[in-house]
């Protein structure tokens, strides 16, 4: 079980860049953008093709940003330029890039055991370092001596970088462009009016956020040891389970806030499947159902909460006006006994 | 600074709804000068405004700014040039945005936008001090989100986004409709100080046969998708609501009987 817990939160820290992407199209440019399912694989497949050709993993990883870019901005150009419908362009792509995720690849499934990949080299590194001992040593006086992970290098160093993009995230919005996204996302005939290319802008936000999600597919396939043709499906999902989780616990008042609450989401949202998985009953299989689950949930329990919230604001103020008016009641009892003496 | 050459425009084209919006339309505007637009739904006041701001291209005839032929730039480009208000408070502003994450989007139409802060120390307190010639409070409430603002400050938030750039032409397009009577005099008031302290060459379109005549220096009339009457200067502030229906009653009188002799 402990284990379980920290491989959520290393897969949860990753897929969490992957959240970060859809953040910005789902709710930045307010452009559901399915393409996600398949730059997810492109970003893997790209990486896990050049690690097999001996590359280094750094240019591997870097070539899979790259490739996650070109995905977003053919699915950009597909709706602006070509006039397609935001859901349809994404679904365009995404079934697009099963082949060409296919072909990079050249079969449906590529295993990294012997390759060196970041992550392999991140865990070297960090022997050397010798702060696994430290750190375990700690969860010992605190009581958790049995339940240390095997590594924290993985959870450190994806903590890192996830709150790095993060930041690089919530600084890039605020720049003069940043601001020109999220107002197209906002109002566009308005930011159209105010020399913005609305189209520049739609373009530019759907290639920086499925180079994330590439960026993603890529360090997990580094991480799980594999890239497989169908490590995509139901991607866009679990992201949007990350987002709306998020937003429902952490909040979303700032962007900043936002950002970090998606990272949060993502976690949380891995630590349920896992939990949920622990149920005798259910089985790896029903991973899907269990994500269309939670994120059915998160989107109807803050409607119901607001609702039981209103009706006791309701029951509360008929109190009040009750009370009120008995007493208005009994004043007017009053004055009229007065007077008749 | 503005002229309008000729200009024609037809909205569905060879289908039964063919409507011909624009007619041999022709307009000339001086810098400075304030006109007001008036004319009876479906005349072809927004078309006008839209055949200016580039949303929509004429299918013949040239629109001048400032000298040079713009009838094929686009709107975004184009917008450098022009600011505009729009009739839904809703529409000027980005409601889940802050103020001045909001100025900071007006600042960067005459500005090219780049990896900068678009709210920095110097641009927050030069924002602030234009939010200041407003008297609404608004540079208390930098970071505020828009949408919280009432319909009559987001307008007049919008008027002021739209026009401390300087724009060369400022396009109204009934700006004051949707809001209450005094809220409509506070953004219409406003509209008549920034006009005329900025010197700006303006186009504004409004119901409002009253507020036609007390704001600007110019009137045309709208019909049909042409100017049927025209008045400027002098001859305008000796305008009156009644002279000017009697006036627009005549022309579609005369006008009628032009139509019955050719059906004759």
């Amino acid at each position: 079980m402990p284990t379980a817990i920290f491989s959520s939160f290393e897969s949860g820290l990753i897929y969490a860049i992957m959240a970060l992407g859809v953040y910005l199209t789902f709710r930045i440019l307010d452009f559901p953008d399915l393409t996600v399912d398949g730059s997810f694989v492109t970003g893997a497949a790209v990486t896990a093709i050049m690690l097999v050709n001996g590359y280094s993993p750094l240019i591997s990883t870097g070539a899979a940003l790259l490739a996650g870019f070109a995905a977003g901005s053919i699915t950009g150009l597909l709706h602006t330029k070509g006039k397609i419908n935001p859901l349809l362009s994404g679904i365009l792509m995404m079934i697009a890039l099963y082949s060409i995720n296919l072909r990079i690849m050249g079969k449906s499934n590529i295993p990294l055991f012997s390759e060196s990949t970041i992550i392999t080299s991140v865990k070297d590194f960090w022997v050397k370092t010798g702060l696994d001992s430290f750190l375990n040593k700690g969860m010992e006086v605190i009581g958790l001596g049995n339940s240390t992970p095997s590594t924290w290098a993985i959870i450190f160093i994806m903590l890192v970088i996830s709150l790095a993009i993060k930041f690089a995230l919530s600084l890039f919005l605020k720049t003069e462009i940043g601001l020109a996204i999220r107002a197209t996302g906002d109002n566009q005939a308005m930011v159209k009016s105010f020399s913005t290319n609305t189209d520049n802008m739609k373009v530019l936000g759907l290639a920086v956020s499925n180079a994330l999600v590439a960026f993603s597919g890529s360090l997990i396939a580094q991480y799980n040891g594999f890239s497989d043709i169908g490590m995509g499906i139901g991607m866009i999902v679990i992201g949007l389970a990350s987002v709306i989780i998020g937003e429902a616990i952490f909040g979303a008042k700032t962007i900043a806030r936002a950002t970090l609450a998606v990272i949060g989401g993502a976690i949380v949202y891995r630590l349920v499947v896992a939990l949920a998985l622990q149920v005798q009953f259910l089985q790896t299989g029903d991973v899907k159902l269990i994500t269309a689950a939670i994120v059915i949930g998160a989107l109807i329990i803050p409607q119901l909460k607001d609702k039981q919230k209103e009706k006791s604001m309701k029951k509360k103020r008929l109190k009040e006006l009750q009370i009120q008016q008995t007493l208005v009641k009994g004043a007017k009892e009053v004055a009229t006994a007065k007077s008749d003496i | 600074m503005l002229q309008l050459n000729q200009i024609y425009k037809v909205f569905n084209q060879g289908t039964p709804d063919e409507k011909l919006a624009l007619k041999s339309l022709e307009l000339t505007l001086a810098k400075g000068e304030f006109v007001t637009v008036i004319g009876s739904n479906g005349a072809g006041k927004s078309t006008l405004m839209n055949m200016i701001s580039g949303k929509l291209t004429p299918d013949a005839g040239a629109v001048i700014i400032d000298g040079k032929d713009v009838s094929p730039v686009d709107e975004n480009v184009r917008s450098k040039m022009i600011g505009r208000v729009f009739q839904d408070p809703m529409a000027g502003t980005a409601p889940h945005m802050t103020i001045e994450e909001n100025m900071a989007i007006a600042y960067g139409r005459t500005h090219k936008r780049g990896l900068r802060f678009g709210v920095t120390k110097s641009r927050r307190s030069y924002y602030k001090e234009t939010l200041e010639t407003l008297h609404l409070g608004l540079e208390n409430r930098m970071n505020a989100k828009v949408g919280m603002l009432s319909g009559g400050e987001r307008q007049a938030l919008s008027l002021l986004m739209a026009t401390f750039t300087n724009p060369k032409i400022l396009l109204l397009d009934e700006h004051t409709a949707a809001l209450d009577p005094s809220r409509a005099e506070l953004v219409t008031n406003l509209t008549k100080e920034i006009v005329s302290q900025n010197n700006l060459t303006t186009l504004m379109v409004t119901h409002n046969m009253q507020q036609a005549l007390d704001l600007g220096t110019s009137l045309i009339m709208m019909d049909k998708g042409q100017i049927i009457f025209e008045a400027r200067g002098e001859e305008k502030k000796k305008l009156t609501v009644e002279k000017l229906l009697h006036e627009f009653q005549r022309i579609k009188g005369e006008k009628m009987l032009n139509d019955r002799a050719v059906l004759i």
